[in-house]
């Protein structure tokens, strides 16, 4: 009887001992996996760089250098893309529509220092729109799906008819890219390109990188419209052949606020 | 029964009443509506006429998911002619007149569509000035 209560307790201890230590173990034995596997391609601080999504990811580069010689480039491709998107010009900062707008630079880079800048950069606007992000935060807001990244070349894209006008995706944007329509936006809109549609009150609108003009083999309105200047250049991120890549590969390009993680696919030359 | 005297003639008045939509019309549903052919004279669609009299709302949906969530955006092409997905892209090319095509039925079998609230009649893009 005894003998037998002896033996059960050695089990009983020996089994608790083995639960208790079994996770260190474990954890143990993976940190060193982890570890090894890591050491290769561990580099220096700031040294490792993220290589991004694969496949064709679409971006844009801005040169303001070009818009800063030649002004009225601004307003002739905002101008474009207003027209071929049937956007209304409401004269009202609360009810406005913008795919694509200027705003001077403390404005467009509120994270870098606009202390003694330079006289060209202080004085002019910048072109901004949607970045289209790797990481796009009005996505994650969206409670329908009616914003959502296209896979095929990273565009993200609206369904107007799955939005329902929560606005949680422009509280997410933080670069102030979408727009809500408070009201009836077919009054205010002067002309039709009768290719495209309007939209409704009570949905959010945002620049789409012309993926109607992409499909018809068409560059995108705002870029059309600089044309043969330069100041606007599109493409394949991921496409080392692609102008785009050639330019960003010369020039120091800025992207804005990318401390967020968002990662824009517009990039600036200043 | 008690009351039958009230209750019959009640329950009379009640059903000549509910059914006054019908028996008011004659009997009849009214004549059907006649959506007009394309003016153009095109005379194949995308689909049979069949098809797209009891399913064009599904094809319309299709097409929407197609072109703006999986980029899809092929043209399709009938008797030579080539389309884009798209109810101003496609259909309105032909049924030029919304309201004597789409309104017809639509009216008829009192459904009112959301399709109009963002996308543009042929008369309504022709009421302003188009770009180019």
């Amino acid at each position: 009887m005894d003998n037998q209560r002896r033996k059960f307790l050695k089990l009983a201890g020996a089994a608790a001992l083995a639960g208790i230590g079994a996770p260190t173990l474990v954890r143990l034995n993976s940190s060193t996996a982890l570890a090894a596997e890591h050491g290769a391609t561990a580099e220096p601080h700031g040294k490792t760089i993220d290589p991004g999504p694969q496949g064709i990811r679409l971006g844009m580069v801005i040169d303001m250098r070009k818009f800063t010689e030649q002004p009225m480039l601004l307003d002739r491709a905002i101008t474009a893309c207003n027209e071929a998107h049937n956007i209304p010009l409401i004269d009202n900062a609360k009810s406005e529509i913008k795919w694509i707008w200027k705003t001077p630079f403390a404005n467009a880079f509120p994270q870098q220092s606009s202390y003694h800048m330079a006289k060209n950069v202080k004085d002019s606007d910048f072109l901004v729109l949607c970045n289209h992000c790797d990481e796009p935060p009005c996505v994650r807001a969206c409670p329908t799906q009616a914003t959502f990244k296209l896979k095929t070349n990273g565009i993200v894209a609206m369904d107007y008819h799955r939005c329902i006008g929560c606005r949680f995706c422009m509280a997410a944007c933080p670069y102030g890219a979408r727009s809500f329509n408070w009201e009836d936006p077919r009054p205010y809109i002067k002309k039709y390109n009768k290719d495209f549609a309007t939209r409704m009150r009570g949905v959010v609108e945002k620049c789409t990188f012309c993926s109607e003009r992409l499909a018809l083999g068409l560059e995108p309105a705002c870029v059309e419209a600089c044309q043969g200047t330069g100041a606007i250049v599109f493409g394949d991120l991921n496409n080392e052949q692609s102008e785009i890549r050639q330019l960003l590969d010369q020039e120091f390009a800025i992207q804005r606020n990318p401390s967020l993680g968002t990662k824009p696919s517009v990039f600036y030359i200043v | 029964m008690y009351n039958k005297g009230t209750i019959i003639p009640g329950l009379i008045i009640f059903v000549l009443f509910v059914t006054f939509p019908i028996w008011f019309n004659g009997l009849k549903a009214g004549t059907p509506p006649k959506p007009e052919l394309p003016p153009g004279g095109e005379k194949k669609c995308v689909e049979s006429a069949d098809y797209m009299r009891v399913n064009h709302m599904q094809l319309l949906n299709k097409w929407r998911d197609n072109v703006l969530r999986d980029d899809n955006r092929e043209i399709i092409t009938v008797d030579g002619k080539n389309y884009r997905k798209g109810l101003q892209k496609a259909c309105m090319q032909c049924h030029s007149n919304k309201e004597k095509f789409c309104d017809n039925c639509h009216t008829y079998a009192a459904v009112t569509p959301y399709c109009w609230d963002c996308h543009l009649s042929p008369k309504e893009a022709a009421s302003k000035e188009e770009t180019q």
